[in-house]
């Protein structure tokens, strides 16, 4: 059964793939850090704003269409919302499969389907003061549509 | 109807949420967000670009067309930017 966990909570990512690692012959993970960084100004900090309830689902429905998919023992995602600074760890997904080949795809495609199928927004502050609403990227757009295309 | 706004469209309106029940002629996702626009001055900024706006029926999306039929929640957002 594929585990979603949304909430302020940080993680630590060793003991989060440990819980996917028992009979796993591969387990393939990603964790995507807040930059320091946007449009070369200083951030001083990402909030990340979601649908509670929707949230769940939509993360449950893009594991449970990678369990379908490929061939996995399991999956994990775990999402962070609040504000969060610099450095601080944003999201985990993570497949575990008898082989490379499907863990990789697998966690490929949950990090490619969520940022733009469940329902979270990115609020940037930068250090000059301003402020602004991150927009939805054409390249993950497209990150997303390519595993509809094969 | 519980009508949640999330994102710019939460600052632009200056609230999470409204609670609606709305007249007789108002049967579909679309017919509500013309009637929302015509709440305020705030509203009516917040949805000045429909376009960019996306709407979910007690939580699944659905399209401006949808009959709201028996829902209980209706949501406007702007695309998602999570990961």
């Amino acid at each position: 059964m594929p585990r979603i966990i949304v909430g302020p909570a940080d993680f630590d990512p060793g003991t989060a793939l440990a819980t996917l690692e028992a009979d796993a012959g591969a387990v393939a993970s990603f964790i995507g850090i807040v930059r320091g960084i946007a449009d070369n100004r200083p951030l001083t900090a990402l909030t990340l704003e979601h649908y509670p309830g929707m949230t769940e689902q939509a993360l449950a429905t893009i594991a449970n269409t990678a369990m379908i998919r490929w061939r996995l023992l399991d999956c994990l995602i775990i999402h962070r919302t609040g504000r969060l600074e610099p450095g601080a760890r944003i999201v985990l997904a993570a497949a575990a499969s008898a082989h490379r080949g499907d863990a990789i795809e697998a966690m490929t495609f949950l990090i490619d389907w969520l940022k733009t199928d469940a329902p979270f927004w990115k609020h940037e502050e930068f250090r000059d003061g301003t402020a602004r609403w991150v927009a939805p990227r054409e390249t993950d757009q497209s990150a997303r549509d390519r595993w509809i295309e094969q | 109807m519980k009508i949640l706004y999330f994102a710019w469209l939460r600052e632009r309106i200056g609230h999470a949420e409204d609670t609606i029940d709305p007249p007789d002629s108002v049967t579909t996702i679309g017919e509500m967000t013309e009637y929302l626009a015509g709440l305020s001055p705030a509203h009516q900024r917040a949805f000045a670009n429909r376009d960019a706006i996306k709407t979910a029926l007690d939580q699944v999306f659905a399209p401006p067309e949808t009959p709201l039929g028996d829902a209980r929640e209706l949501a406007y957002f702007p695309p998602f930017t999570g990961g």
